[in-house]
């Protein structure tokens, strides 16, 4: 890096004592003549000092060195990078909506509740589930809520011997974290040999003491439960609440709603399927929905309507409480509400249709390459595996690495657990065919590396603002703050 | 809509994947499953979409605003969201391939160390939901690290963060009692004192509490530590510019809501959760973490790090199931940090307070209206009125002033009560405009 | 230190040396080298019981966690405090310096139905 202009300098490096940024007007007493000395700071908190500009230039440079969706090809398996579209923020963000106090008179904030309200209405009839709350904060969020609500249905029952969460084992971590913070005890079962719920191992671990069992649809290796029909049955006929983690929701969008197959909660990714940005790690949205019978005791409030007047006044005394203090992410939310008007019946599928017509486009041109863990049509997202025993002793996180140099961000690696060496490719359905191509043109490229120049991969990446990072010592002695 | 394809674009891509069409590869749905008709409203093009939400927007009123209660008006510069909304930052991904995400990655670590600074605590992770999800968060950890399950609650918590700390501990076994108040509105210490036992895991202390009052809490801190408890404390994270940090009362755990620092009030979210701890519960922090490593060539370098704690690594061992967390949110914060500087705090805080103070005296010239003025305040204060609050709240409503929170929501016998805030964003007219408008209410 | 032929071994990889009625437990050198680079160690707490075959304690490399299980029960009368500043330790030296810990055993019979080295050596399949 450059020598003489130390971009790469922390804030606190770059401060000045002195310097002064954004200031504001002068008091005309004191704090001290309002309040006494003992509530007072004695000392002056280590934050930066430095002017606007250098501010603006310093977080400027540190864009810069992020990859992003606006400018470089995400193809993540289960988040679902699609374009955020630009129209989205600047509507969310409109002032009416951003300067809203959650306390404000309703009558003040008629426009905020009326978007919410539609949302709800939407998700609704996309999902084809009773009711739903906007008020989680991001998927994980959504699942806590979600098995969160189930456990006050079966308290309600009388269910209390129901002790039990199921999770295949090609769930998302924060499934099995989900059920352990709600108190439920996690039962793991192996998958099928072609990637699907094992019904027989599943019929094995249901008993009186299940009280859900929670299924990513389509799964985390991209593929449909076909014996979804069946699978709900024997849930439901166990006394159990069926669960569907709906990350990967933008493979069904307007081609089936999840109640028809016996789902009785399920949560959604605002930030994945309703096109909301990512943000670096948040903020997200994460709505719940849930079938009639389980719907009293979603969290509150809900927005409801009474004539034409929109309101939180949400009678449900049977609601498992709050999950934050206010209503949700509501500028996510406006987000993906803004995506929701945009699309009719007949538009809707065409994201889900051609979500998956991408992944599988993928799959079948590095197939005899890169191939599927599962060699059959996929959803939205394929799932390769590689044997670095034939790839000269190149790891999958070799290959992400080596992505980085030309130009994309890597897929997902590592998951689901169950695949070896895991590459988790989903492009969505916004990006273009010479995008695709081009992504192809490059892993053929990496793979003819793997085997004629493998160090190069290895020792990847090469052309980022940083070579490869010892997690090692970070995680040894870690250095979290100046 | 945002789908490129051509008809011929298809047509290769089908021929590539050897299918006459994508209904082909949808064969793993039953078919009693496809294609439901959705009953959708027609769908709207972007101008459309722009001129209807142009319509709500035009349906939210705009009130000169008087209320906190845990959501704070205060002023952001442009700089932040001028930087924040740039689509580098903005629509990245986690950063979990750190090569490329080190911009991301060191806004969090410099989010980390402005938190930490500002707190004067040792330790903080990424950014949780909300402040109400922090303090569970915090709750949690006190519980696992003590091993006891009785947890003390100030009365005067914010009534909507009690729900959700009900919510979250409910199934785990936890008792939650609350610290009863006096009747000047601040923490009975003596009788919390003798609250606290062996099995006490945490108190949780809010300061300034839901009435805006400091609370003292030096002896509380002792006397919860003398039988081995914890002691957590929910904070207002702008006040800490002038206000005693909660490590110089010993807190083991501070919490907040970080909306106050560069971040809009959004009807409510996103938010930004801000949990802190002692060095000694690092690991107990469930949560994002950046910290600085060095890449092979011994280039400084930023990287999420004590991953092992996460749901990813863990599964069902993890302590949280957090995942994504509010990296917006934060960003905006550690950019309205920066733009401020130590100084600039204190310019903002001591504003806050002067136009507070400023208005509670303007209000108490008002006949039939009294502040309560029980103990210190930051920007927020107790009014009592000569009719019920509510009654107030839509008088003034009817002259564009959103005047406080009607404290009758949360305790009946305070129906006479309002909540009334005031931030540097308020200025001399607007406080006495207020006055003049209650004059109006009798 | 420990020397790894007169060790006795849980399926789960952990090692134990008695001396006398106390047991010093740590992980085989096959376990240090699946775990890979170790980053932390989550030391039980002095004064803990722990029965057979409890999880006491956790080894956390960058990309995973693993558990310990107390190979015989007692109670844990010492950890290895060198630990927390180097948990390195464990990789460099799994039967010397980068024990865990110590537990004084209840039932001193539990060390038979370990396995003794070879025996252990033969369930790592190659």
């Amino acid at each position: 890096m450059n020598e003489f202009l130390k971009h790469n300098e922390l804030s606190i490096e770059k401060s000045r004592a002195g310097r002064r940024g954004v200031r504001f007007a002068q008091a005309e007493k004191q704090v001290n003549d309002y309040l006494p000395e003992n509530c007072l700071r004695k000392d002056t908190p280590r934050l930066p000092e430095m002017s606007e500009f250098d501010v603006v230039r310093h977080f400027t440079r540190l864009s810069q060195q992020n990859y992003s969706l606006d400018a470089q090809f995400y193809p993540l398996g289960s988040c679902t990078m699609k374009y955020n579209p630009k129209a989205y923020d600047t509507l969310s963000a409109l002032e009416p909506f951003a300067g809203a106090h959650p306390f404000a008179p309703e009558s003040a904030v008629q426009g905020t509740l009326q978007a919410l309200y539609e949302l709800q209405e939407l998700l609704k009839k996309v999902t084809g589930l009773a009711a739903f709350t906007l008020q989680p904060a991001a998927g994980a969020h959504g699942e806590l809520t979600g098995i969160l609500t189930a456990r006050r249905y079966h308290d309600a029952h009388g269910n209390t011997a129901r002790c039990e969460v199921i999770v295949p084992d090609t769930a998302h971590g924060t499934n099995p974290a989900t059920a352990n913070m709600a108190g439920y005890h996690v039962i793991n079962i192996k998958s099928a040999p072609n990637g699907c719920v094992d019904k027989q191992a599943l019929a094995a671990a249901l008993s009186p003491k299940t009280a859900v069992v929670m299924l990513t649809i389509p799964n985390t290796l991209g593929l449909f439960e076909t014996d979804i029909k069946e699978i709900a049955d024997m849930v439901h006929k166990a006394g159990a609440l069926l669960y569907m983690d709906g990350a990967n929701f933008n493979a069904l969008i307007g081609l089936a709603t999840p109640a028809d197959f016996g789902v009785d909660i399920m949560h959604l990714n605002i930030h994945k399927t309703f096109a909301a940005p990512h943000g670096g790690g948040g903020p997200g949205a994460g709505p719940v929905g849930a079938a009639a019978h389980v719907a009293p005791f979603l969290p509150h409030p809900i927005v409801q309507k009474q004539g034409s007047t929109y309101t939180l006044a949400d009678n449900r005394p049977e609601s498992v409480g709050k999950m934050k203090a206010f209503y949700g992410n509501i500028a996510v939310c406006l987000r993906g509400y803004c995506y929701l008007r945009q699309f009719d019946a007949q538009t809707l599928k065409e994201i889900a249709e051609c979500a998956v017509l991408n992944a599988n486009y993928v799959r079948a041109a590095l197939k005899g390459k890169f191939n599927a863990y599962f060699d059959r049509a996929c959803m939205h997202e394929c799932v390769l595996s590689i044997d670095p025993h034939a790839c000269n002793g190149v790891h999958t996180a070799d290959v992400a690495k080596r992505l980085l140099d030309y130009g994309f961000y890597a897929p997902t690696i590592y998951f689901p657990l169950i695949v070896p060496e895991a590459i988790m490719i989903e492009p969505t359905e916004t990006e273009n065919k010479e995008m695709l191509d081009a992504f192809i043109a490059v892993m053929e490229r990496i793979f003819d590396e793997i085997n004629t120049t493998p160090e190069l991969v290895k020792e990847a990446p090469h052309t980022q603002p940083v070579k490869r990072i010892d997690e090692v010592s970070a995680a040894r002695m870690p250095n979290l703050h100046w | 809509m945002f789908t490129p394809h051509t008809t011929q674009d298809k047509k290769e891509m089908l021929a590539k994947i050897g299918v006459q069409n994508v209904q082909e590869l949808l064969a793993q749905i039953p078919q009693e499953f496809l294609y439901p008709a959705l009953d959708l409203p027609q769908a709207l093009s972007e101008a459309e979409l722009t001129a209807h939400v142009h319509d709500l927007a035009a349906k939210n009123k705009p009130l000169k605003n008087f209320i906190g209660a845990g959501a704070y008006e205060h002023f952001v510069p442009a700089a932040v969201s001028a930087l924040s909304s740039r689509g580098e930052f903005l629509t990245a991904y986690t950063p979990y391939q750190a090569e490329a995400s080190q911009g991301t990655l060191q806004t969090i670590y410099e989010f980390q160390s402005s938190i930490c600074a500002l707190f004067n605590m040792d330790a903080t992770t990424a950014s949780h939901y909300d402040g109400a999800t922090a303090l569970a968060e915090a709750v949690l950890a006190c519980t696992r690290i003590t091993g006891r399950k009785e947890v003390i609650i100030s009365a005067l918590l914010h009534p909507h963060y009690k729900e959700v700390l009900t919510t979250y501990t409910r199934h785990a076994g936890i008792t939650l009692t609350e610290a009863k108040p006096t009747a000047q509105g601040t923490l009975d210490v003596s009788a919390l004192k003798a609250q606290i036992s062996a099995d006490t895991a945490c108190v949780v202390l809010a300061t300034p509490n839901f009435l805006g009052y400091l609370e003292q809490a030096d002896e509380i801190s002792k006397a919860v530590h003398e039988k081995g408890g914890l002691l957590v404390s929910l904070v207002n994270a702008l006040a800490l510019g002038i206000l005693q940090t909660p490590a110089e009362y010993d807190a083991d755990f501070a919490v907040a809501e970080g909306q106050v620092l560069g971040n809009k009030l959004n009807f409510g979210g996103p938010f930004l959760g801000i949990l802190t701890a002692k060095k000694q519960y690092l690991r107990q922090l469930p949560g994002r973490m950046v910290g600085i490593a060095k890449d092979k060539d011994g280039n400084r370098s930023f990287v999420l790090t004590l991953q092992a704690r996460e749901q990813h690594i863990r599964r069902e061992k993890a302590a949280s199931n957090i995942c994504s967390n509010e990296a917006i949110c934060a960003l905006n914060a550690v950019i309205y940090l920066t733009l401020l500087g130590p100084q600039g705090l204190k310019e903002v805080c001591a504003l806050n307070v002067e136009r507070a103070h400023q208005l509670a005296d303007l209000i108490d010239g008002v006949k039939g209206f009294e502040v309560l003025r029980e103990a210190p305040f930051f920007n927020e204060f107790v009014v009592k009125c000569p009719v019920k609050a509510s009654a107030v709240i839509e008088k003034l409503a009817q002259q564009g002033i959103a005047a406080g929170y009607d404290l009758g929501q949360t305790c009946k016998q305070m129906e006479n009560c309002l909540l009334v805030c005031a931030t540097e964003v308020r200025t001399p007219n607007d406080l006495t405009a207020y006055a003049e408008a209650l004059k109006g209410v009798l | 230190m420990y020397n790894q032929e007169k060790c006795r071994f849980a399926q789960t990889h952990e090692w134990a040396f008695a001396q006398g009625d106390v047991a010093v437990v740590g992980i085989s050198d096959h376990a240090q080298e699946e775990i890979s680079d170790i980053v932390f160690v989550d030391l039980p707490k002095v004064g803990r019981q722990v029965k057979v075959g409890e999880n006491c304690c956790v080894i956390e490399s960058v990309k995973s966690a693993s558990e310990i299980y107390a190979p015989v029960s007692g109670e844990i009368v010492e950890v290895n405090e060198a630990l927390n500043g180097d948990p390195a330790l464990v990789n460099r030296e799994a039967h010397g310096n980068g024990w865990l810990f110590k537990i004084k055993m209840t039932n001193p019979a539990e060390m038979d139905e370990l396995l003794d080295f070879n025996a252990y050596q033969g369930t790592l399949g190659k």
